[in-house]
């Protein structure tokens, strides 16, 4: 394999780019942990098989690639040149699609996307809609190349940004200066300016003599998001030539990337990226042939919510339990080994060689507010988010900072499925808020989603429909919360736990009149008293709600309801005597046997015996289950 | 008892030199360990100790602080209900439920044969196919409370009667 060099790199691109266009097409078969699991992975052997039987292996190339983004109508293939785009492919459908799209030349209509049902294909992916308003940077490159090749990644451009700064010998303090002007904020949650962040590192690197680290957070732990992984398992080199241009600014020899082990598929890609960009000489003791000297090791997290914190993070790294400390002394100062070290999250990683190759300027320019003096006088760039929840096209989209909340979940999503209303947006994960209806034309940026009482945060946005109780809500925080804190500081561990106390009282409609000022007592002396930022935001779910739902608190306490119907103690289920056809899917799977019927007449459930699991509402197929 | 009880010092040894005997990779260790024999022999466990010159006592703080490790052995199939917001909002909760009716399992616990052990794990990351179960190393998407029997059929284990039963059943 070649060694690249500062002066080969473009021509190793232009040759992985011709070997590409000898190719009449390219089958992108989406192979993300998403699409993984609904079969596409034996779609494209069967696929290949097919190529290979019909001798077309020298015209039509398959490639599996990272997380496309449109999970919610996976497996998908997509077809460039020309892009076009099908979805919920099976294996039996291979031989149709090779015979009429690549002998014939005939699109196949039938598996290309509708926005509904009877409405028109929709040929090309840059036409759908959930395509159309998104912007990327981070994602530049998901689902357009093989993950597992580098040459692949380099074809696409990847250490273009690497290979400038080492030609033109930028400066550490130049390239810092690059990183501050275009503003750009942390992605993983905090919104810290980056730049801020290497500059002082690296301060803090010369004065004390010491090698800093740089470190990428991708211990994700956020309930509902799953940006970080998809990055990772679509396009690994774009982390690592991230993490090198941290390195060449902040004077690491060394980095390390802290990984979940839940993601099984991200933690093999990185492997085998680290492996290869050594192999070519990427990493290693002479990159690119320039002389300098960097490598990236890999932990794997084993499940702790708190390692997201930084020091937390840092201790795990370290093959110790993932207790924070107080941090009067930051981490880029004394961090990993107690040496200087700059953490970023992998979006944040990922962000950085576009802004070094296309300029600051550039990335300043997308996005709001002004950054030209100071990364905190706005939010530039673009954000990547995860939608799901009760919205009909989940996936992970990336869009400009500022777009408002509307476009996200009725434009890109589509709306809200089986007729349902719209009721809160959560985002920020366990530390977040939930914003109602009221609030969907706010900008979504750093400070303005603050200020309404929620947070970016790493980029969950789960949509919630009528059906959801935002008393429910805040309790699954908090209780998620009570298990994942460590219990070093007071506040957070007792608080939780009292917290979760008056709030299932709550659910029970066994509420006090008085709970309501309690819970925002406690969350008072949670955010004074607790050590790290878990147990300092801990009761934002439950404070967000109580500011835009108070009445939904107020209907379980004081007369015993719950208004979506999610709450156990407080429903019933029962049969509409007019809906019911009397099919009796719901019959068996009921574990209780409270229900009866004959066949193709109307069923009843015996309030005795009905233990309010609610498998009936999920058997029928009819809608006729309700909730009362 | 069919979990394999007896540590096999060549393994863990395999398993150490894998990770350098480096002690800031003790985790990952313990997740190789944690991986072959279910759960965390305190054999193994002292053999990291000696290997890496780390205190016992560390290590357990390690075992016992992080989600993936388990000091008693667990089941064969591992079953994870993601209990992440997107699933919790589209009915993990009665997922979880149903899993605990038919196994009669704890959230936590392990069935008495070792078969099946329940958890539930925060996101697994595929919110987009909400409600999501690890079955395993298979994730299975769009779940809800009345498919969790059908899906835990195909692996329970059969008794020969057992089959004999389900045979003449479906012959009726």
């Amino acid at each position: 394999m070649p060694k690249v060099t500062i002066e080969n790199l473009s021509a190793i691109a232009a040759e992985a780019q011709e070997k590409h266009a000898a190719y009449k097409s390219i089958l992108l078969v989406c192979a993300g942990t998403g699409c993984v699991s609904s079969g596409s992975l034996s779609f494209r052997d069967v696929l290949q098989k097919e190529i290979d039987n019909r001798e077309l292996s020298s015209e039509l190339k398959v490639v599996a690639t990272g997380c496309n983004g449109f999970c919610a109508h996976g497996p998908i293939c997509v077809v460039q040149p020309e892009g076009i785009f099908y979805q919920h492919l099976k294996a039996r459908h291979v031989p149709e699609l090779i015979e009429q799209h690549f002998v014939q030349g005939k699109p196949v209509e039938h598996l290309m996307y509708r926005a509904a049902k009877g409405e028109r294909a929709i040929p090309l992916e840059k036409d759908i809609q959930f395509f159309a308003k998104q912007q990327t940077i981070a994602l530049r490159n998901r689902g357009r190349l093989d993950p597992e090749d580098i040459a692949d990644a380099i074809r696409r451009g990847a250490y273009q940004g690497l290979q400038k700064v080492l030609a033109e010998g930028i400066k550490a303090e130049a390239l810092i200066d690059l990183i501050l002007r275009s503003g750009i904020r942390g992605r993983g949650g905090g919104g810290f300016p980056t730049g801020i962040k290497w500059q002082t590192c690296r301060q803090a690197s010369l004065e004390r003599k010491e090698t800093a680290y740089v470190v990428c957070n991708g211990d994700e732990g956020d309930p509902g998001a799953f940006m970080d992984r998809s990055i990772v398992e679509a396009d690994p080199h774009a982390v690592i030539e991230g993490m090198i241009l941290g390195a060449l600014a902040v004077g690491a020899q060394e980095g390390l990337v802290y990984i979940r082990k839940e993601y099984p598929l991200a933690l093999q890609r990185l492997y085998k990226a680290i492996d290869q960009a050594r192999e070519w000489g990427l990493l290693g003791d002479d990159l690119m042939g320039s002389g300098m000297k960097f490598d990236i090791q890999v932990h794997q997290g084993a499940g702790a919510f708190v390692c997201g914190e930084s020091t937390a993070l840092m201790a795990s790294m370290e093959g110790r339990a993932g207790e924070p400390r107080a941090k009067y002394v930051h981490t880029v100062e004394y961090g990993f080994r107690n040496a200087p070290t700059v953490l970023n999250n992998v979006e944040t990683w990922a962000s950085i060689p576009p802004i070094v190759s296309k300029g600051a300027e550039w990335f300043a320019a997308i996005g709001v507010g002004d950054v030209s003096q100071s990364p905190w006088g706005g939010s530039s760039g673009t954000k990547v988010f995860s939608l799901v929840g009760n919205v009909c096209n989940t996936g992970l989209v990336e869009v400009p900072m500022g777009i408002s909340l509307r476009e996200i979940v009725y434009d890109i999503g589509g709306g809200i499925p089986n007729g349902r209303k719209l009721k809160a947006i959560q985002s920020g994960g366990p530390s977040g808020g939930c914003l109602p209806e009221s609030q969907l034309d706010l900008a979504v940026d750093f400070d303005t989603l603050q200020e309404a009482g929620s947070m970016m945060g790493s980029g969950g946005l789960i949509v919630m429909d009528d059906r959801t109780c935002m008393v429910d809500v805040a309790r699954y925080f908090i209780s998620f919360l009570m298990d994942e804190s460590c219990g070093k500081c007071t506040p957070c561990r007792e608080g939780l736990v009292a917290v979760h106390e008056v709030l299932t009282r709550i659910t029970e409609g066994k509420g006090r009149r008085e709970d309501l000022d309690l819970l925002e007592d406690l969350g008072a002396a949670m955010k004074e008293g607790s050590l790290c930022g878990l147990g300092q935001s801990a009761v934002n779910p439950v404070l967000s709600t109580l500011r835009y739902f108070r009445e939904e608190y107020e209907a379980h306490i004081n007369d015993g309801r719950c208004p979506a119907g999610a709450c156990k103690a407080l429903i019933r289920y029962t049969i509409d005597t007019e809906t019911c056809n009397g099919c009796g899917a719901c019959v068996k799977p009921c574990p209780t046997a409270a229900i009866t019927g004959k066949l193709k007449q109307v069923h009843i459930i015996d309030q005795e015996a009905c233990i309010q699991c609610g498998t009936c509402l999920d058997a029928c197929n009819f809608d006729a289950v309700r909730v009362e | 008892m069919t979990s394999k009880i007896v540590v096999d010092r060549k393994e863990v040894c395999d398993i150490i030199d894998r990770w350098g005997k480096n002690p800031e990779y003790v985790i990952e260790m313990m997740q190789d360990i944690q991986e072959s024999y279910r759960h965390l022999p305190r054999a193994a466990m002292q053999q990291i100790a000696s290997a890496t010159h780390t205190d016992m006592a560390r290590l357990y703080h390690v075992a016992t602080f992080y989600k993936a490790f388990s000091l008693q052995p667990r089941g064969e199939i591992p079953i994870q209900v993601c209990t992440g917001t997107a699933c919790h909002v589209q009915g993990a909760q009665r997922v979880m439920d149903a899993f605990s009716r038919e196994l009669d399992l704890r959230p936590g616990d392990t069935t008495e044969d070792l078969q099946f052990s329940l958890d539930g794990v925060r996101c697994l990351g595929c919110c987009s196919l909400a409600p999501v179960v690890a079955v395993g190393k298979k994730l299975q998407g769009g779940l809800d409370s009345a498919k969790v029997g059908k899906l835990l059929d195909r692996y329970r284990k059969k008794t020969p009667q057992e089959k004999e039963t389900r045979d003449a059943q479906g012959n009726d």
